[in-house]
């Protein structure tokens, strides 16, 4: 997704109002129920959130200078600089360590990455079909990557084969260096 | 429940422990051993050699994928470090050209060009320019195609000594920066503004 961007793809930057703040926040919150208790650190209730509207419909929102989460339809991604804050409150999968390799050049995850020794998937019943994980990988502390689903992770263990997760946002792609002024 | 301060590498900004996979490695080892010292020792403990077998051993994906995993890691390190090295020579061999042009008697025009390489935004400098030196400023293409920063007035001197600072902070003293004095040019445009007036 955000193979190719960078300052020319912004649109527009305007900042939102706070009403739509408090509906955007109350939606985060929906969308990840564990990010309730610490909502109002990610975003204070004081903070001016700043809403970046770029090329292909894509949205950002940012607080401080920084990308939280960025919106391509209706369903909120969360950036990586916020799960690296609190990774725990997101659905997540592991990949093994052969896989990091290609997941940092931004390659979708393929199933045997996920099901090998090194790798973990949620015991059943899992994750949906075009569920948003992100992706952390053997023995690393930080999650490198967001994405997409392709399957459910129980079709996952047991077909094996093909793609299992469309990548939205890896470490070192364009969002994650993209920088405001 | 509280938020996690993540470190982000100063060299490659991952998160240190994915150092290894940026084709950065020996840079980042040395931000990290230099920046987070604690860190630095978590990372890649105190004996490496230990550690390289110790991983080996724990490895999940076979020693074999193991082994052609860090070949790779190997190959990409020395990719990366040849292309920063061809940057640099680059860098180092090119030069800003600061041309003073002059447009009627008294009054003149600089362009500066050849700044792009250092990875300067001409956009931020030119404003600056404006307002530190009070005039108009702008980023315009020239003939061949290239983008030059343009500033009204005879302010040759005090842009170089300006490029030379910023050169200077970005650790490239010995970039040249050289001056050119060009005679009223018959341009087409300033025939048609000479003629409007």
């Amino acid at each position: 997704m955000f193979r190719k961007f960078s300052k020319e793809d912004v649109h527009s930057r305007s900042n939102v109002k706070s009403s739509v703040q408090r509906t955007l926040k109350s939606k985060l919150v929906r969308q990840f129920p564990k990010l309730e208790p610490v909502i109002d650190e990610l975003v204070p209730k004081k903070s001016q959130v700043e809403l970046i509207k770029c090329e292909d419909k894509i949205q950002l929102y940012c607080v401080d200078g920084q990308v939280l989460f960025f919106q391509k339809f209706d369903e909120l991604i969360p950036s990586l600089k916020l799960v690296h804050k609190f990774p725990e409150a997101f659905p997540t999968i592991q990949v093994d360590r052969g896989a990091i390799k290609f997941v940092l050049s931004g390659a979708n995850i393929m199933c045997p990455g996920l099901t090998s020794p090194g790798a973990a998937l949620p015991e059943a019943p899992g994750f949906e079909n075009d569920a948003l994980v992100i992706v952390k990988a053997e023995k690393k502390d930080s999650p490198l990557a967001v994405g997409r689903l392709l399957m459910s992770t129980e079709d996952i263990k047991s077909v094996n084969k093909g793609h299992g997760v469309e990548l939205l946002h890896h470490l070192g792609d364009n969002l994650w260096s993209f920088a405001l002024e | 429940m509280s938020l996690r301060n993540v470190i982000y590498c100063g060299i490659c900004s991952y998160p240190p422990e994915y150092c290894e996979f940026s084709g950065k490695l020996k840079r980042c080892k040395v931000w990290l051993s230099e920046n987070h010292p604690d860190r630095f020792a978590q990372e890649y403990g105190s004996a490496e050699t230990d550690e390289t077998a110790a991983k080996l051993a724990a490895s999940s994906i076979g020693d074999e994928r193991e082994e052609k995993l860090e070949k790779d890691l190997l190959k990409l390190q020395s990719k990366q470090e040849n292309r920063e090295q061809r940057e640099l020579a680059k860098k180092l061999s090119s030069k800003v050209v600061i041309r003073r042009e002059a447009r009627t008697k008294r009054k003149c025009m600089v362009a500066i060009s050849g700044l792009e390489v250092f990875e300067i935004d001409m956009k931020k400098l030119a404003k600056t320019f404006a307002s530190k030196f009070a005039t108009g400023c702008s980023v315009s293409k020239n003939a061949e195609k290239k983008e030059e920063i343009v500033i009204q007035g005879d302010l040759a001197d005090e842009a170089e000594a300006y490029i030379h600072k910023l050169l200077e902070e970005k650790g490239m003293k010995d970039v040249k920066v050289e001056q050119i004095d060009t005679k009223k040019k018959k341009k087409p445009t300033t025939d048609a503004d000479a003629s409007e007036n």
